[in-house]
C-alpha cells in the first residue's frame, strides 16, 4: 500500500472531492480521507443549488442527483405576508446529496486519487518545522501517511488548520446553529422553496422548506449563535413543524452548524490549504456552501498540484488560491455578510412592513438587491449600515 | 473540591461538530460517532453549551 503521497485531502465532502479530483487531474498523487464510514452521509444540508452554478462548476448535471427542480421562491414575513421572489427564469435544484457526494468522490477516484473512509486524522506530522503528513486511525490501526501538502476540507469542525496555527475558530455570534427534518406526507408546492422570517420563527436566521418531491421536503431552520441560549434550534424547529405540518412523517432529523461570516483571512500556510466550510466559504446570507466549497476545492486542487510539481509548498506558492477564491466568490460573500448584518437588525414589524412594500414592486423586478433597497427606503436609519454593504464607508 | 466539567452525552449527540468549531480551547474531539471533551484543555467558556443545536453539552459540578 502506497503511503507516500504528494497531496493528502482531509474530508470527503464536495470541497474535498473537487480538490482531490483537480489535483489528481493535474498529475499529483493524491489520497482523500473521510472520517465517517460512508461518503455523503449523514446529509447535514438543505441540499439547494442553482442549476447555472452547478453547470458552471462541473460542466454537466446528472439527472439522478436531482430530487426536485425549483422554479419559484417565496418569502414569508412574521405576519404571514407572502412575497413571491422573481427568479428571472433561473432554475434551482434540491439535490440528493448522498448520491451527489458519492459521484464527486468517485470522480476524484477516476482521476487517480485514492479514497479511504473510516480514516480519522488525529494529528499532523511535523519534522524540522515542516509539515510532512498526517497521523490517522484507520480500521483500528494507527497509520502515518506522508504527504507534502495537506488540503483541509474537514468541515465546520475543522481542526487541521488549528493544528497548523491558523485561526479557524468560529465566534459563536458568526455561527448559525441549525436543525433540519426531512418530512413526508405534507402539502407543498414541489417547485417552490419557501423561506420564513421572524424572531419567533428563527431569530437572526430563517426557516426553510426545500421540496424533495411532490409531498416531501427538507424543513429546517437556523438561528444566529448570538441568540442561541436556552431555546435551541431543535425546539424552534419542532414548534415550526408542528404548526405548519402537524401530520407530517419525520424521515430524518439532523443538526448542524454553518459559519456565516467572511472567508478566513488566513486559509493557507506552509504545506496547508483549507477549503469549504473549514475555510468559512459559505454565503453568509443564505448559508449556502455546496458550490462555494466546490469552486474553492477546484482552485485549491489545481494550485496544490502546481506547488507540488514545483517542489515548493510554501504559503507564498499557495497564495494564488486565496486570490482566485476572493475573485470568484470571496468578495461576494463579504458583501452578503454585510447585508446579513443589516437584515439581522430588523424587528418583526420592520420585516412585515418591508414585505408589504416589496409586494408593490412588479414581480419581474424583485431581486434580492431590489428587496434590500426597498427595505432601506423604509428604514433610512439603516443607510449608514447599507453604505458599508456597498463599500463606500 | 468538586470539579466543574462539561459532559456531552454520546446517546443524545448528533456528532455535527458545531461545538468543535466554536470551542475556544480545541478541547473537543469528534470521531464518527463518539465525542469527548478534554477537561485538561477546557477553559469552561461554555460556547459548546450555548451553540449546540440540540442542547446536549451540559455543565456539571
Amino acid at each position: 500500500m502506497n503511503k507516500q503521497y504528494d497531496i493528502i485531502v482531509v474530508g470527503g465532502g464536495p470541497a474535498g472531492s473537487m480538490a482531490a479530483r483537480e489535483a489528481a487531474k493535474n498529475g499529483a498523487s493524491v489520497i482523500m480521507l473521510e472520517k465517517d464510514r460512508e461518503i455523503g452521509v449523514p446529509v447535514r444540508c438543505a441540499e439547494g443549488v442553482s442549476q447555472a452554478g452547478l453547470k458552471l462548476v462541473l460542466g454537466f448535471v446528472k439527472p439522478e442527483w436531482i430530487s426536485q427542480k425549483i422554479t419559484r421562491a417565496q418569502l414569508v414575513a412574521p405576519d404571514e405576508t407572502v412575497v413571491d421572489v422573481g427568479t428571472a427564469g433561473q432554475v434551482g435544484y434540491i439535490l440528493h446529496r448522498k448520491l451527489f457526494d458519492y459521484d464527486l468522490a468517485a470522480m476524484a477516484g477516476e482521476a487517480g486519487a485514492d479514497v479511504w473512509t473510516r480514516a480519522y486524522v488525529y494529528d499532523i506530522i511535523r519534522e524540522n518545522g515542516k509539515i510532512e503528513g498526517v497521523r490517522i486511525e484507520h480500521l483500528e490501526q494507527k497509520i502515518e501517511l506522508r504527504g507534502r501538502l495537506i488540503i483541509g476540507a474537514d468541515g465546520v469542525e475543522s481542526r487541521l488548520g488549528r493544528w497548523a496555527g491558523l485561526k479557524t475558530r468560529t465566534k459563536p455570534k458568526d455561527m448559525d446553529t441549525c436543525a433540519q427534518m426531512t418530512l413526508s406526507d405534507i402539502d407543498i408546492d414541489p417547485e417552490t422553496i419557501v423561506i420564513y422570517f421572524g424572531n419567533q420563527v428563527a431569530p437572526g436566521g430563517y426557516a426553510w422548506v426545500f421540496p424533495k418531491g411532490p409531498r416531501m421536503a427538507n424543513v429546517g431552520l437556523g438561528i444566529s449563535g448570538k441568540y442561541s441560549g436556552k431555546t435551541k434550534p431543535i425546539t424552534y424547529l419542532r414548534r415550526f413543524a408542528d404548526k405548519r405540518f402537524p401530520d407530517a412523517k419525520i424521515l430524518t432529523l439532523v443538526a448542524g452548524g454553518v459559519p456565516c461570516v467572511d472567508t478566513l483571512k488566513h486559509m493557507v500556510t506552509d504545506g496547508i490549504m483549507l477549503v469549504g466550510d473549514a475555510a468559512h466559504q459559505v454565503n453568509p446570507m443564505t448559508g449556502g456552501g455546496i458550490l462555494n466549497g466546490m469552486i474553492a476545492g477546484e482552485i485549491a486542487g489545481r494550485v496544490a498540484a502546481e506547488a507540488v510539481r514545483k517542489g515548493d509548498t510554501s504559503e507564498k506558492q499557495l497564495r494564488p488560491y486565496v486570490q482566485e477564491w476572493h475573485k470568484a466568490e470571496g468578495k461576494n460573500n463579504e458583501r452578503s455578510y454585510r447585508i446579513q448584518q443589516v437584515v439581522n437588525k430588523f424587528s418583526d414589524q420592520d420585516l412585515n412592513k418591508i414585505a408589504r412594500s416589496v409586494n408593490g414592486i412588479p414581480l419581474e423586478k424583485r431581486s434580492i438587491m431590489q428587496i434590500f433597497k426597498t427595505a432601506l427606503l423604509k428604514h433610512p436609519k439603516l443607510i449608514l449600515d447599507a453604505a458599508k454593504v456597498y463599500g463606500t464607508v | 473540591m468538586a470539579e466543574t466539567t462539561i459532559i456531552i452525552d454520546n446517546e443524545r449527540c448528533d456528532f455535527c461538530g458545531t461545538c468543535v468549531a466554536v470551542c475556544a480551547a480545541d478541547a473537543i474531539e469528534l470521531k464518527e460517532s463518539t465525542i469527548r471533551v478534554n477537561m485538561t484543555l477546557c477553559t469552561l467558556c461554555k460556547n459548546c453549551v450555548d451553540i449546540c443545536p440540540l442542547g446536549v453539552p451540559e455543565v456539571c459540578s
